[in-house]
């Protein structure tokens, strides 16, 4: 094992994956020479020459045609969207075009491109480029959602979407790029669609995706001097949704709570708490409860509120054990 | 000089796709077609010109109006019917229907109902072209009404950037639905803002199908050379609305009228009777050899059966 920061396990993934198939190629904006925006393409371009690493002009929507259409020929595209807001930017792209051209034309061509982008706030970036919308992509049939919060699935998971024939929205975290984590010093791929359990328990099931991942670890932390021993599944993958997973540990412990950090209202959050009460209501001895942001904007100077964190994975707990 | 067989196949398939575009109408018209449907009567000089100069694993990508220029690429007629009457045996399977037909083997990628949706995808097969080091060019057809998307922008500025093998062929026909290109547009020209991204850009007469061949051609040689996309405009006419069934309230019947008389197959006819390439008895034999192409792709349409209900779920996920 050795210990790697986050930004340099997604550097590591898309370097092995380079190296291993030549179809595999890198586009966005600023991601050759400067190494992309947070540093995840640093040294690729030296490495592997400008014919796998492509400097575009600021033209979202072109980046990610030109990956659909590269993916129809059987190459491997990942694109980089410096920041998730922008994926607005390129929707019809990533909507109407790559997640639907399997379906739509008969299943001929497969699709393996994967958009990485960050994701979340932390940074008093402000309105425009701190948000979580992972569930207005995993509201589409065709794509993938992935959403690592560790330095070890970020790399396993960023080669498995590589690896993948399905178009991924591979979603990383701003305020994780400079966490540290062990990872393995051979290779290894995390799969696409499981869950994983970060902490077992048996009174409580907390379902939480990214940044809310430590901060429902950290929450865990505090209830344990409590008598309360939460368990925690961190999604990873967002869709498909590993509802078996989910299942297994509330039928263990009969309450659960969903966190994340995106707005609450219409989020995953919502998804998870419907497909439970809609198949094993009968387990639950609690209402469930979901942890996510308030229904505003991401604010520049009042973020630190608008954040969930800790303290309400705390108080959401609190109310389904008392 | 182009060859006698090119003249001929270029008068082959501009019948052709009129006459199967006239067909549709009908049994559109006769509800035998869910959904809806555009055509491109008026405009098949543009298809058969520019599709007649590609090679066969040249790439194609077409729009909602895009029946002529699939079929001009060479997509079998017997399953492009079938796709249109949402038939098990059409090309997706019945589940693109008229306005997303694609074929991989005659290099129809894809049609798109999204308007400017198919240029950057565009870019991307020419770029895959360029990677591998392969001779394959790209044509991206689009209508006048999407060269004021932003994907043009951004596409024609990365293609031009880039020296991508792709030629973006604009199929002016005056109207972007229902409104007139004065009203939405100040310049006249749309080639001319192929300067402003260093590109080629020029304009011909998209109803002299000769002009159109002739164009596209040069256009073909200079991308598979590795010299840089253009953007060819193809000043045409839509004789009919926008969708198979438009009323058409927002175009006076004069102005139609005289959309008719840019009629680009007569003209063509009367061409190569001039020429003597041929007689009108050839024309007799055309028109003979493509009704029964088209009867035989109706039968084979409506013989095909409709997709098992297990078919909703399939080709989501690879």
């Amino acid at each position: 094992m050795k210990e790697t920061r986050y930004i340099r396990a997604i550097n590591e993934a898309m370097s092995e994956e380079m190296a291993r198939d030549e179809d595999v190629f890198i586009i966005g904006e600023d991601v050759g020479g400067p190494g992309g925006a947070f540093g995840a393409t640093k040294g690729l371009l030296e490495t592997f020459g400008a014919k796998r690493v492509w400097d575009t002009p600021i033209s979202e929507a072109a980046i990610v045609g030109l990956a659909v259409g590269a993916a129809t020929q059987g190459l491997r595209p990942i694109a980089e969207i410096m920041f998730i807001d922008f994926l607005t930017i390129c929707m019809d792209q990533i909507v109407n075009q790559m997640a639907k051209i399997r379906y739509m034309f008969g299943g001929v061509y497969k699709m393996p491109v994967v958009v990485r982008t960050p994701c979340g706030g932390g940074l008093n970036a402000g309105p425009q480029h701190s948000q979580c919308l992972e569930s207005w992509f995993a509201h589409i049939p065709g794509l993938k959602v992935v959403m690592p919060a560790t330095p070890y699935d970020v790399k396993g998971l960023l080669k498995s979407s590589i690896r993948d024939d399905n178009p991924v929205i591979f979603i990383e975290n701003k305020t994780l790029y400079g966490m540290k984590g062990e990872i393995p010093e051979e290779e290894y791929l995390v799969p696409i669609g499981k869950a994983d359990v970060k902490r077992e328990g048996r009174d409580v099931t907390i379902v939480a995706t990214s940044r809310m991942v430590h901060q429902s670890l950290a929450a865990a932390k505090v209830l344990a001097n409590e008598g309360i021993e939460a368990e925690i599944i961190d999604l990873r993958t967002i869709s498909p949704l590993d509802k078996e997973a989910i299942f297994k540990s509330v039928e263990k412990t009969s309450r659960l709570v969903i966190a994340h950090e995106a707005v609450k209202a219409f989020g995953i959050g919502a998804e998870i708490a419907a497909m439970v009460c809609e198949e094993m209501i009968d387990c639950l001895d609690a209402p469930v409860v979901r942890v996510g942001a308030p229904f505003v904007p991401v604010p520049f100077n009042l973020e630190s509120l608008y954040l969930p964190n800790a303290d309400d994975v705390i108080k959401a707990v609190k109310k389904v054990t008392r | 000089m182009v060859n006698k067989e090119k003249l001929l196949e270029l008068l082959y398939l501009m019948v052709k796709v009129r006459r199967v575009e006239e067909c549709l109408l009908e049994i559109f018209a006769g509800g035998k077609i869910p959904g809806f449907i555009h055509v491109g009567i008026g405009q098949e000089a543009v298809s058969a010109g520019v599709c007649s100069s590609l090679n066969p694993d040249d790439l194609i990508f077409t729009t909602h109006r895009g029946h002529g220029q699939a079929l001009a690429k060479g997509i079998d007629l017997k399953r492009f019917m079938a796709e249109i009457y949402g038939r098990q045996d059409g090309f997706c399977k019945g589940k693109s229907g008229s306005m997303h037909i694609a074929s991989k083997e005659a290099g129809v990628v894809g049609s798109n109902g999204i308007v400017g949706g198919g240029i950057p995808i565009s870019l991307g097969t020419a770029f895959a072209s360029m990677y591998r080091g392969e001779k394959k060019v790209t044509v991206c057809f689009f209508g006048d009404g999407a060269t004021n998307e932003g994907t043009f922008h951004e596409s024609l500025n990365l293609a031009a950037l880039w020296n991508l093998p792709v030629i973006f062929c604009c199929e002016n026909n005056g109207w972007a639905q229902f409104t007139p290109q004065k009203v939405y547009m100040k310049v006249e020209n749309i080639s001319i803002r192929a300067e402003s991204y260093g590109m080629v850009g020029l304009t011909v007469d998209g109803d002299d199908v000769l002009k159109v061949y002739e164009a596209a051609g040069k256009a073909i040689v200079r991308a598979r050379k590795g010299e840089g996309p253009t953007l060819l405009e193809c000043k045409t006419h839509r004789w009919f609305g926008h969708y198979a069934g438009d009323p058409q309230k927002y175009r006076s019947p004069k102005e139609v009228e005289e959309a008719k008389g840019f009629d680009p197959i007569p003209r063509f006819e009367k061409f190569l009777i001039d020429a003597k390439h041929i007689n009108a008895d050839y024309l007799n034999t055309v028109e003979a050899r493509i009704k029964s192409e088209i009867e035989e792709a109706i039968a084979f349409a409506e013989n095909s059966p409709m997709a098992g209900a297990e078919e909703l779920f399939n080709d989501v996920y690879a």
